[in-house]
């Protein structure tokens, strides 16, 4: 920060931008037309696998495409239940997730701390390292680590999903990135001089004060893990995620459109339960940085 | 300088028993275990500090303070450099060794062939196939993607009413998992019952093979990108919008400056760092693209269409590996990609490394006015590493 260290730096209050009435009047229908349409544009395709979800195959035989959901939901619900084991593959998908999120946090904000906090011998280097490591496509390792799974035996297994992305360079980043700014060095030289070890000056300093960043890369983790695809779906398929139980669905010998679609839609909706409940933070996270392709 | 764990020097056991005995006369406090495991690297500087200090529970706080300030670091942040060395880089440099020799995923190492297999692949027209598709569908993600999410971005840039509404409707798409979404756009493009077809039937426009010709195939799995990425992408240029200064914009307006002219001269430019950010992550995720072209079409029995019409490279590796066993070639292929991303990703460093240093002289003009929740890490590197300077050289202080 440009200004001089402050005796007992106190959280910096956010600060409002000042609006001036000449450039920052309402806007007119037009733009609250664009939003809705984008809006409507953003929901439809959930709302069609309702549609679909709900009808029987009879449906494609129609010339227009319907509109209202039909009354055989719960049925194809059912077949959904009858094709995959699906409350198997949420369970797993529950398990990968959150096992992975507690270790990237975990892990992440401990370097993080270290990296942004602490002073040591090449941490300019090795924080260069873990930025350029950033940019680098570690998927495409998946074939020796898919010969190392075979080799312990582990594939198969849900720790054998997990093992890839137990860290991230993106989540010791983020946390360093955070940590800069929102702990007062003060704060951690007080506690030094008090006698503190090093880990309970992390644990009583750098964790309450990391906190707002760890629900953020703990979310965003979540959902990376969730969604992942091709590492489950090779190293395990005997033991379905629900991405890969989900793509199970499709692949069955006859395709019933009308059960895939509901399983999508099943599938979806823990994620749109997180949504309706975190979808606030998600927004906050992604504009703070929080980013990931 | 160590002594190695095979020589028979009695360092080490030495070393031990001074940190035995001083760990027993220390007054208990702090966790004795994890202050031994932070020391044990320390082995040639405590008998040297024991020297040159005089013995006593006071001084000897002191060492294990010292030592604990010292080594802890390492310790934070070995986790991670061990796991991600493991799991992340060293598997990337196997794929290497893997692919100079003949390597079958049932048989296992072959002969060393050299660079046979890039050469094989790099006649392939297989290979080349797959290079074109991807880059094909990255175009036509990336770019429709990053003109909408800008407008979306400029239009949720006003000042709504319900804000934080708007922002999360755009949001909903990202919450729609890669797996969901292509299940349900595979439906509305299918050939015969599609909603799309059916829709181009009803005005009177031809069906379109959207699962066995290349462009419409390509437009497609673009489609589905695009639709779960542009809200967050949005999102991500409405943080940077917000971040140029308001008084630019009211001075521009009262220069006469009409909105379209503000947005070109004023928004475009400082948002460029930004933009380059979302560019980098979309490529880089953009050039690894696997599920939907995977999952587009389940009555192909080859992956990536009857005729590999939309067979990304991913795809390819993944069938050369996994379907025809052929581990050498595939690694050639993933090594091959790997180069290509780090290329790419380079040249994008050094162009947003020119951007971002004529974006700190405009940064210096204007007063720290972002607020924290403004601190946007993943931007560039550069402003991370100036902060850091500044956080060395006042920690050297204390």
């Amino acid at each position: 920060m440009a200004n001089p260290p402050l005796a007992a730096a106190p959280p910096r209050p956010r600060r409002k931008r000042p609006r001036s009435f000449t450039t920052e009047r309402r806007p007119g229908f037009l733009v609250y037309g664009i939003l809705l349409a984008f809006f409507l544009g953003s929901t439809y395709p959930l709302w069609y696998s309702l549609v679909i979800g709900s009808s029987d195959p009879g449906v494609f035989a129609s010339a227009w495409p319907p509109l209202l959901p039909g009354g055989q939901f719960w049925h194809n619900v059912a077949e959904v239940f009858n094709t995959v084991d699906f409350w198997a593959a949420l369970g797993n998908s529950l398990v990968v997730s959150s096992v992975i999120t507690l270790s990237v946090v975990s892990f992440s904000t401990l370097a993080g701390y270290a990296f942004a906090k602490l002073r040591f011998r090449g941490r300019e280097g090795l924080l260069v390292f873990v930025i350029a490591t950033l940019a680098v496509p570690t998927q495409l390792g998946i074939i020796p680590l898919f010969m190392m799974m075979k080799e312990f035996g582990w594939t198969g297994s849900l720790g054998a999903i997990m093992i890839p992305t137990l860290v991230t360079a993106f989540g010791v980043f983020f946390m360093r990135q955070y940590l800069v700014d929102n702990i007062p060095d003060e704060l951690i030289e007080a506690a030094r001089v008090d006698g503190a070890s090093m880990i309970g000056t992390f644990w009583h300093v750098g964790v309450p004060a990391a906190r707002p960043a760890m629900a953020i890369l703990s979310l965003f983790t979540f959902m990376t893990a969730w969604t992942d695809y091709l590492w489950p779906m090779l190293v395990a398929p005997q033991n379905p995620t629900l991405q890969v139980a989900l793509s199970q669905l499709q692949s069955a010998r006859y395709v019933d459109y009308t059960i895939v679609m509901a399983g999508a839609l099943m599938a979806t909706i823990p994620l749109l339960v997180l949504f309706v409940v975190a979808g606030r933070q998600l927004v906050s996270g992604i504009m703070a940085g929080a980013v990931k392709g | 300088m160590q002594p190695g764990p095979g020589s028979a020097d009695p360092g080490p056991a030495e070393e031990e028993n001074i940190f035995m005995s001083t760990l027993t006369n220390k007054p208990p406090g702090s966790g004795t275990g994890h202050l031994r495991r932070k020391a044990r690297p320390a082995s040639p500087t405590p008998e040297k500090l024991l020297e040159e200090r005089h013995s006593g529970p006071q001084r000897r706080r002191h060492l294990f303070s010292r030592l604990d300030y010292k080594y802890s670091p390492y310790l934070y942040i070995s986790p991670f450099f061990i796991l991600f060395g493991l799991v992340g880089l060293f598997p990337l440099v196997y794929t290497f060794v893997v692919s100079i020799n003949d390597w079958d995923l049932l048989g296992g190492a072959g002969d060393w062939v050299g660079l046979e297999n890039y050469a094989a692949e790099l006649s392939s027209p297989l290979f080349w196939n797959s290079l074109f598709n991807t880059f094909s569908i990255f175009l036509l993600s990336a770019i429709p993607q990053l003109v909408i999410a800008t407008f979306i971005a400029a239009m949720l840039d006003q000042n709504l009413r319900a804000k934080t509404f708007w922002r999360m409707s755009v949001l909903v798409p990202y919450v729609v998992t890669p797996v969901a979404v292509t299940l349900i756009f595979s439906n509305a493009f299918d050939e015969k019952y599609g909603l799309i077809n059916n829709l181009l039937q009803l005005v009177n426009l031809d069906p379109v093979a959207w699962k066995t010709s290349v462009f419409p195939s390509h437009l497609a799995i673009a489609a589905m990108v695009n639709w779960r990425w542009t809200g967050y992408n949005a999102l991500i240029l409405l943080a940077a919008m917000q971040a140029v200064p308001r008084e630019l914009h009211e001075s521009a307006a009262i220069d006469g400056a009409g909105m379209l002219r503000r947005f070109f001269s004023i928004t475009l430019p400082g948002i460029r760092p930004t933009m380059i950010f979302v560019i980098i992550t979309a490529t880089i995720g953009g050039l690894q693209i696997f599920t939907e072209p995977k999952l587009f079409n389940a009555s192909s029995s080859v992956p990536g269409g009857p005729d590999r019409q939309y067979q990304t490279t991913v795809l390819y590796l993944w069938d050369l590996a996994f379907n025809r066993g052929d581990f050498g070639r595939a690694s050639a292929v993933a090594w091959m990609l790997f180069l290509i991303i780090i290329l790419i990703g380079v040249a994008n460093f050094l162009l947003s490394g020119k951007i971002a240093s004529s974006g700190e002289k405009r940064a210096g003009r204007r007063p720290m006015r972002r607020g924290r929740n403004a601190s946007r890490p993943g931007m560039t590197g550069k402003p991370a590493g100036g902060q850091d300077m500044t956080e060395t050289r006042r920690r050297d202080h204390g």
